[in-house]
């Protein structure tokens, strides 16, 4: 569990984070939300002490963190950012290894360590581990830099825009493939956006920063369906958060026993998915993979503003 | 004119020239001048030149490819000094020591059009950098059995050599401990220096603006101030004398070189460091590097081949300015060309050239290539 209490950062007087205070549970996807110059970059690197915190702490399962030696903490934590940030003269292996390296693991249980990340990431050991940063992909260094952050097993993962550099279809893998594997490992996770349609698609809780306050922290739905100050509805926008909501909620969660024409829909597919496919089949009701029926009534009565 | 090769053009014009004028001086001793001798007086002269015209002219024409350039090149060089050294075996009546043939403006002219041909070829060839450094060293073997098979023991500037020959290696020695020694103390003094302004940009100013006067004052200037103030400091200051400290000789020399070294270091060491991506130093602190790990496995590295950039304009510049320290002394083949210009002897001044452009030109190669391989392993 991270507690973070009346966080605050002054830079030349000014507050660039204003006493913030959250909870993070155990396994928890947090993202922070805001503009650029909101404070959310600096909220989160004043978790892992790249930036020292003015006045305020952070308590990482009860231990104040101002107490641990910052490089000592920061091997604890996994953090990846925009641009991966690879170092260019290693291999994919070599960038892998370097918190277990520097934690002194034996090779041999580093070595398996790299092989079995790898294969979490969908990458070939053989073809992948001894190319150099420079002969990857957009999205194969991005995976390589999540990799490296979860490494040495971190309980908790620090994210800050991991996924600016990618263009979209990437981009929606890979968060898909982060939330995945996040819940396989039930590493906490705080990730930093300026993109409030990820918070939506990735976050357990969303946190929306601006001006270095911190103006809500709740799920996604509430943040959508009640949003606590005109900012925050600014930042959801008005034109799409109808369907913002049906994304949020599997079919499985509202199917009703009966019976419909044509091809099924998964349970585990969004309610938006089974809207957009009712509108392009012009059917009134889909079949359910596995029994049951979704239907536009219902699919419309969940898409409304309560 | 389309279709010929422009550089070839030009190359062949050169070596014309070259032809048309003097191969060789004669002089009846070392110190007065001589009279010109051409390629034509000398046996199979007439053979020769035809040849060389030829292969020159032929050259323009656009289909030859780089690597028979190359060759004819080499060819060149290697015929244009061998003919400098038969030229003076034909030229000296047996059992004269006093008689001299120097090389003349036709021998340097035809050397620049073969040398310019072949640097050209090279660089047609893109050869690989295990190829260029199979090419230097060939090129070193080559000069090096030429010297040795005394083909040109005749020619004047050997002969001042053969009369030298101790001196020579002393004064080679006394030259490469200047350029390296002063080498190795920037790196030691600068590197260092460079680390430091990088991580405290306030000293970045101060540090960059003295080192950059420094580098502005005239190294004969800078060997002027240094004599009466580093004499005095070996006057005045207990056991700076017995620590090697003096206004003249080696000492001086080697400061000066030293600091001119130092600006050309520091500032390649601080660009180095600052060309490294902010999120790659970013990701080595927040990976959880301490300050020393992350200098020196992830920013020094990336610095490299900018700092190896650094060695060589400096060796480079060394080599050169070195020759300097003749004059007050301290050593090297500065000693040899000072000598020649106070005797008004043109083949001892040669005697100290030569050398410091071969070793400047081989020094400046050699490390253009360790550039490269350094620069292939980051991308």
């Amino acid at each position: 569990m991270i507690e973070i209490r009346n966080l605050t950062r002054l830079y030349a007087g000014m507050p660039v984070v204003d006493d913030v205070s959250l909870t993070v549970e155990r396994g928890q996807l947090l993202v922070l939300v805001g503009t650029s110059g909101s404070g959310k970059t600096t909220l989160l690197r004043m978790i892992n002490r790249l930036v020292e915190p003015s006045s305020g702490r952070v308590l990482i399962e009860g231990v104040d963190t101002a107490t641990l030696p910052a490089h000592l903490l920061r091997r604890r934590i996994g953090y990846a950012i925009q641009g991966h940030g690879l170092f260019p003269h290693r291999t994919v292996a070599q960038n892998i290894a370097t918190v277990p390296r520097l934690l002194g693991w034996p090779r041999a249980r580093i070595a398996a360590r790299v092989e079995e990340l790898l294969d979490l990431f969908q990458m070939d050991p053989a073809a992948f581990r001894d190319r150099m940063p420079h002969q990857l992909s957009g999205g194969q260094a991005q995976r390589v830099g999540v990799a490296r952050a979860l490494a040495a097993r971190p309980d908790l993962l620090l994210m800050d825009e991991p996924f600016g550099a990618l263009d979209p279809l990437i981009r929606a893998k890979a968060q898909a493939d982060l939330k995945d594997i996040q819940r396989r490992l039930g590493t906490t996770l705080i990730l930093v956006t300026h993109d409030m349609a990820e918070a939506v698609a990735l976050g357990d809780r969303i946190a929306v920063m601006d001006h270095g306050k911190l103006l809500q922290d709740d799920r996604p739905a509430r943040i959508l369906t009640d949003p606590a100050t005109p900012f925050v509805a600014d930042l959801i926008g008005t034109a799409d958060r109808a369907l913002r909501l049906l994304s949020l909620i599997p079919v499985g969660a509202i199917a009703v026993p009966g019976e419909a024409e044509g091809a099924p829909i998964a349970p585990g597919a969004t309610l938006r998915d089974a809207l957009a496919e009712c509108l392009w089949s012009g059917r009134s009701a889909l079949p359910v993979e596995g029994g049951g029926v979704v239907t536009l009534d219902a699919l419309r009565a969940q898409a409304r503003h309560p | 004119m389309a279709r010929l090769q422009p550089p070839a053009v030009l190359f062949a014009l050169i070596g014309l020239a070259g032809l048309a004028l003097p191969l060789v001086q004669f002089k009846p001793n070392r110190i007065v001048p001589g009279e010109g001798v051409g390629l034509l007086a000398l046996p199979q002269g007439l053979a020769i030149t035809g040849a060389v015209a030829v292969v020159l002219i032929a050259a323009c024409a656009p289909r030859w490819p780089a690597a028979l350039r190359l060759a004819v090149a080499a060819a060149g060089l290697a015929g244009v000094i061998l003919s400098l050294g038969a030229a003076a075996a034909h030229l000296v009546p047996p059992g004269n020591a006093l008689a001299r043939v120097a090389p003349a403006s036709g021998f340097w002219l035809l050397l620049l059009a073969f040398g310019l041909m072949g640097t050209d070829a090279v660089n047609r060839l893109k050869p690989g950098l295990a190829l260029r450094w199979q090419m230097l060293a060939g090129a070193l073997a080559l000069a090096a059995a030429i010297l040795v098979s005394g083909a040109l023991d005749g020619v004047s500037v050997m002969r001042e050599y053969a009369s030298r020959r101790d001196l020579f290696g002393r004064e080679a020695q006394a030259h490469l401990a200047l350029a390296f020694g002063s080498l190795g103390l920037a790196l030691i003094v600068g590197i260092p220096a460079g680390i430091a302004i990088f991580q405290a940009p306030r000293l970045r100013g101060p540090v960059l603006g003295v080192l950059n006067i420094l580098q502005t004052i005239p190294s004969l200037a800078l060997f002027g101030i240094m004599i009466p103030v580093l004499g005095w400091v070996a006057a005045t200051v207990p056991g700076a004398a017995r620590a090697g400290v003096s206004g003249i000789g080696v000492f001086p020399a080697l400061v000066a070189l030293f600091l001119y070294s130092l600006l050309p270091v520091v500032s390649n060491t601080l660009a180095g460091l600052s060309g490294v991506p902010a999120a790659t130093r970013d990701a080595a602190i927040g990976l959880g590097m301490t300050r020393a790990q992350v200098l020196a496995q992830v920013l020094v590295p990336l610095a490299l081949p900018v700092l190896l950039a650094a060695v060589r304009i400096v060796l480079v510049q060394n080599i050169g300015l070195a020759v300097i320290a003749g004059l007050i002394g301290g050593g090297g083949f500065g000693t040899f060309v000072f000598q020649g210009l106070n005797q008004t002897a043109m083949d001892l001044v040669l005697l100290g050239a030569l050398p410091t452009i071969a070793l400047a030109l081989v020094a400046g190669i050699a490390l253009d290539l360790l550039v490269q391989g350094a620069r292939r392993v980051p991308a």
